[in-house]
């Protein structure tokens, strides 16, 4: 199963880094990142795979909310479906 | 790869805008629960629902989780309780009530419907004591909602079930005034009812549905008037109406997920999605400021009907493609205390009920969470269903009655019910006496409408 981790807030250092940690330590895959940054408004979006996660899902939202805390940002993890079957016919 | 844009439009959405699926019901037959002893009857009932929806509420949950889709209720509707009855005559109907609320606090849904009767040609045996009941059912418990259909396109209008809830609206406001008189809030009167409604007070399981099966009710007026007040300055009424339908089909495809996903977690078949757009007390959550913002100073002022004929057939032309199965109410709807704005326009005058009346026509449902003074008659909650029913019998569509006597308030005055129910001013009603006409009892015949074949 795939996931969307968005980060959207203020620039600071070591947004990506911090995310990629807590993805990392849960054994999640990054399969692709976007980021931009339009003026100092920070917004990142990772496709993650999240089948071979060594945690629940509702752990990692928990550990990825954390992170958003402490860089004072907002984090989101969602199904990937949810967008496709939105944004896509 | 999906687009940036699109990933961030969806998180606002939810965000920001109070998208949200409104519930999810699962429909559960009670047609082999019957029996001619009653306390085994409601025993049945009891197990039943409970066995069928023992995970209802954790795999709403669980969706909930993963999807990061606010799914505000999950619910459950069953057979009309005047059917499951019929068998027990001379007894009191009222215990299936008690064992619907049982199984709701065992289970941990927000409401469970169907203490209803299907009326709109005539009693059959076990309808006249379930409609009796009603009032005493709705105070003495929590959860249960109930809902009678009087008339139909097909079958016409049955004026003395008419003539009767006229009393039963009224008795259940009084028998809970204590309380708001919160039991007229989860009684609804129906003409040509749905029979795979999701939505309370007035989702019932109908008898050509499966034994079980999973109905999905989506929301999301503050997305589409999101949508208008970002892009719509300066645009005409055919883009306004393009802008409306390509929100509603993200809305409601937000709904057939939810739907498939539950249906396949709990091993149900999948029903039908609502494509409702269903307003709530949340500031921004409100179909009346969607069609402030498509240019009316305030809802109620003329030109409120053709904005919401267009609102309504824009979301159904929107979500019709989105979803595999369309059913329900679908459109837009308009209860008045559920929705900041119509408050608001209650409130100063501008909308009152006989605006709300014609707007009925074009939108999915009908008089809604309408709050009247306390002295109206019994005969004038009639009328008032009666031409309700009308609109509904002649457009060959559903309209309902949900009226909220306000025991001890007059004109004016606010009525508080809290939560998804919101607040309503009590509104004042129309003078004249339409007592002979109500007490004629009989029916209105079938329209030409009806004679299709």
């Amino acid at each position: 199963m795939k996931a969307i981790i968005t980060v959207i807030g203020k620039d600071t250092v070591g947004i990506l880094a911090k995310v990629s940690d807590t993805c990392a330590k849960a054994d999640v895959n990054i399969v692709e990142v976007t980021q931009s940054v339009l003026q100092d408004m920070f917004a990142m979006i990772m496709l993650v795979e999240i089948s071979k996660a060594n945690i629940g899902f509702e752990q990692l939202k928990e550990n990825l909310n954390r992170v958003g805390e402490e860089t004072a940002t907002k984090i989101h993890i969602m199904h990937e479906d949810i967008f496709n079957s939105m944004h896509k016919i | 790869m999906l687009e940036t844009k699109d990933i961030l439009e969806t998180i606002n959405m939810i965000d920001n805008e109070n998208l949200d699926v409104r519930t999810i019901t699962m429909g559960i037959s009670l047609l082999d629960c019957l029996d001619e002893d009653i306390d085994k009857a409601c025993a049945k009932v009891y197990d039943k629902i409970c066995r069928n929806a023992k995970d209802l509420v954790k795999t709403g949950e669980d969706i909930e989780r993963e999807y990061g889709i606010p799914i505000i209720n999950k619910r459950i509707s069953v057979t009309p309780i005047g059917m499951v009855a019929a068998p027990c005559q001379s007894k009191n109907p009222v215990k299936f009530a008690y064992a619907l609320d049982k199984a709701a606090k065992e289970l941990g849904v927000n409401f469970i419907g169907g203490y209803s009767a299907l009326v709109q040609k005539g009693f059959s045996s076990g309808d006249y004591a379930l409609i009796e009941s009603i009032p005493q059912a709705l105070s003495e418990t929590d959860f249960v909602c109930s809902s009678v259909n009087i008339g139909s396109t097909k079958a016409g209008i049955n004026m003395d079930a008419v003539k009767m809830m006229g009393g039963i609206v009224k008795k259940t406001a009084e028998i809970t005034a204590d309380r708001n008189c919160i039991g007229a809030a989860k009684l609804v009167v129906f003409c040509n009812a749905p029979e795979d409604n999701p939505f309370m007070a007035g989702a019932f399981h109908g008898v050509g549905e499966a034994d079980t099966v999973i109905n999905v009710g989506v929301s999301g007026p503050g997305v589409v008037r999101a949508a208008l007040a970002k892009n719509g300055a300066g645009k005409d009424i055919t883009e306004i109406a393009d802008m409306v339908k390509k929100t509603a089909f993200k809305i409601t495809r937000m709904g057939q997920l939810v739907a498939k996903e539950a249906s396949k977690r709990l091993y149900v078949p999948f029903g039908i999605v609502d494509l409702s757009l269903a307003p709530t007390p949340a500031v921004g959550d409100s179909v009346a400021y969607i069609l402030e913002e498509m240019g009316l100073e305030t809802c109620g002022c003329h030109g409120t009907t053709a904005a919401l004929a267009l609102l309504n057939d824009a979301v159904k032309k929107g979500g019709v493609m989105a979803s595999s199965h369309v059913g329900g109410l679908s459109g837009a709807f308009i209860p008045v205390s559920e929705d900041a704005g119509m408050i608001a326009a209650a409130k100063c005058g501008r909308l009152d009920i006989t605006k709300l009346e014609s707007m009925t026509a074009v939108c999915s449902v009908g008089l809604d969470m309408i709050v009247v003074p306390g002295d109206i008659t019994p005969e004038m909650i009639s009328a008032i269903i009666a031409d309700e029913a009308a609109i509904g019998m002649v457009n060959t569509k559903t309209t309902a009655v949900r009226l909220i006597p306000a025991i001890g308030r007059k004109a004016g005055d606010m009525l508080e019910f809290g939560g998804l129910l919101g607040s309503g001013p009590v509104m004042p009603v129309r003078d004249g006496s339409p007592d002979v006409f109500i007490h004629r009892g009989g029916r209105i015949p079938a329209p030409l409408q009806a004679l299709k074949n």
